[in-house]
């Protein structure tokens, strides 16, 4: 077991299955697939992330750097969080990245259940966890791997 | 609940609610948002007009379709007028009755819904839909200095660093919320500190790079960060002009898309670049080495989506982003005298080329348009990356020179000259 303190950007507390992408997280080409044709468990359908590409992204500890890609991407997690088609919540090795940010202020502000959202829980932290461990977060940023 | 962002009393009656709830909601998403980097403050959005990157109708958005009406009805409107990206459909790209019924009864529904509210809440007009607003021709070319609240990573990049305005890589949503309240959060390529490069590209290839497999490269390596690039210039020369131009929105949306990035400096070309030079590098950047074997290693490494590797291809887009009516004229040129060479009247590959509609508009006033028709490519204002988004095309063996298009779809990827073969050679 190994803890990491982060910043709660959305605070909350959770726990959930890691899934880990070690590479910046396309969040139009992972979940647009999900988001249109039904797919509940939202596999990720990002061709260029070897981590994650076919893996189901719902209910899960989804670790990574920074997401990238087109500037749907807040809008995207926005509609994943209120479709409930998105992870569990999202913990960032590095500091929140401008889209991802808004996609987590976006359902803090305008969903129902805001998608728990921690950020610069440095590199060790991605180097650590890997797909499958257990990840409970705490309300301070507090992030348990186990 | 408390905020660190010092805001103005206006700022803060907003908040408060003295212009109802809608307007209230949307001030407290721009302050947490401004929030999480660490923003003190709000500064005014100076552009004449904002761009929007949702333009799609997709039935699935409907989360987004009760937010814009919670806007409407609160009155949250628009300050200024927008823009907004190409639409997703267009009579004239070949579709089969099935792919038809799919996009206009299923995946594209609330398209006439979706494109009312827009009006509702500061559209320009019914021809503002492009990735490329920046466009002469279609008219919303911000300043350099200003700051803008746009979305669309092609063209926040392109605002950036080739006209030198000042706007972050604002998510969908956000971007409509910034030009409501006229303001966005100070902070990232909105500050002088933020446009700093923390990475110096030194492009060292024998021969002027494919702009599509540069900025992949680029992108792939920096991800969010500021590029400095040097040597580039001696490929695409120090004026901006409209072929560099080009290069570069075509360079942008790749580093964009393949990558995060929001602002690159060109040695000797872009404007601060050229302003400050050298003085933008942070001391502890890191460096990243383009040479030809770099380049063909980016390349070989894009997967090849298609079921059968050697599919003959069904359908052949350019102009993701938008082509500008220099890049239309070239393209049109190529493909005349290609199939002349090859002794051939019409492309061998259906092939849409797309653009701005005031582009488009501007361009069959040219004899061009015909030369273009009579090759039998389509000009369309489509979005290629739209229409390419649905379970029937993804089977489609679709080839492409764009790299964002590459990245987001199953569409495989040629170098510009590789298209121009493929199309105006007999089919295999």
């Amino acid at each position: 077991m190994k803890q990491f303190k982060g910043r709660p950007v959305v605070a909350g507390t959770c726990t959930a299955e890691a899934l880990v992408s070690h590479g910046g997280f396309n969040t139009l080409a992972s979940f647009q697939n999900a988001l249109q044709f039904g797919d509940k468990t939202a596999k990720c359908g990002d061709q260029n992330n070897a981590d994650l590409y076919g893996k189901p992204m719902v209910n899960t500890a989804l670790c990574l750097p920074q997401t990238i890609g087109s500037t749907t991407g807040g809008m995207v997690l926005y509609c994943a969080n209120v479709m409930k088609r998105n992870p569990t919540c999202m913990l960032f090795s590095e500091h929140i990245d401008s889209l991802a940010a808004a996609g987590a202020v976006l359902a803090a502000v305008w969903a129902d259940e805001p998608m728990v959202t921690i950020d610069c829980l440095g590199q060790e932290f991605l180097d650590y966890v890997k797909d499958g461990m257990k990840i409970t977060v705490s309300e301070d940023g507090t992030v348990t791997v186990e | 609940m408390d905020y660190k962002m010092i805001l103005t009393q206006e700022e803060q009656d907003i908040l408060n609610g003295s212009k109802g709830e809608a307007m209230a909601k949307v001030m407290k998403t721009l302050v947490l948002y401004g929030e999480a980097f660490g923003a003190t403050k709000m500064v005014p959005v100076e552009s004449k007009m904002g761009h929007l990157v949702t333009s799609f109708g997709l039935k699935v958005m409907k989360p987004v379709y009760d937010l814009m009406d919670q806007l409407i009805a609160g009155g949250a409107l628009s300050e200024q007028k927008f823009s907004v990206d190409p639409k997703p459909l267009d009579p004239k790209v070949p579709a089969n009755f099935l792919q038809k019924l799919i996009f206009n009864k299923f995946m594209y529904s609330m398209q006439d819904s979706y494109d009312a509210q827009l009006s509702k809440l500061g559209l320009i007009d019914d021809k503002s839909y492009t990735c490329t607003c920046y466009m002469d021709e279609v008219g919303n070319v911000p300043n350099k200095g200003e700051v803008l609240s746009w979305a669309e990573s092609s063209a926040v990049v392109y605002a950036n660093s080739v006209l030198g305005a000042r706007c972050n890589r604002n998510s969908g949503i956000l971007e409509l919320f910034g030009s409501i309240v006229g303001r966005v959060p100070y902070f990232g390529l909105v500050t002088d500190e933020g446009r700093k490069a923390t990475w110096i590209v030194e492009v060292k290839t024998t021969k002027k790079p494919e702009a599509q497999i540069l900025g992949s490269a680029i992108g792939m390596k920096v991800m969010e960060d500021v590029p400095y690039i040097k040597g580039l210039d001696q490929w695409i020369g120090t004026e901006l002009d409209g072929d560099t131009k080009a290069y570069l929105k075509d360079f942008g949306a790749a580093t964009a898309s393949n990558g995060a990035v929001g602002l690159y400096h060109i040695a000797n070309l872009t404007p601060e670049a050229v302003e400050m030079g050298e003085s933008l590098i942070t001391e502890d950047a890191q460096v990243y080495v383009v040479d030809d074997a770099e380049l063909e290693r980016v390349q070989a490494n894009y997967p090849v989506m298609w079921k059968d590797k050697n599919a003959t291809p069904k359908l052949c887009f350019v102009g993701c982003p938008h082509l500008s009516h220099a890049q239309l004229i070239e393209w049109t040129d190529k493909v005349a005298d290609g199939l002349k060479k090859n002794g051939l009247k019409k492309v061998s590959v259906p092939t849409v080329f797309t653009a701005a509609p005031a582009v488009v508009e501007e361009f069959n006033k040219t004899p061009y348009a015909e030369k273009l028709k009579a090759t039998g490519v389509i000009l369309s204002y489509i979005c290629p990356l739209m229409y390419m988004n649905n379970p029937l095309c993804k089977k489609m063996p679709v080839i492409t020179n764009s790299n964002k298009l590459r990245t987001y779809t199953t569409a495989r990827y040629y170098k510009s000259d590789e298209i121009l073969d493929i199309i105006t050679k007999e089919a295999k």
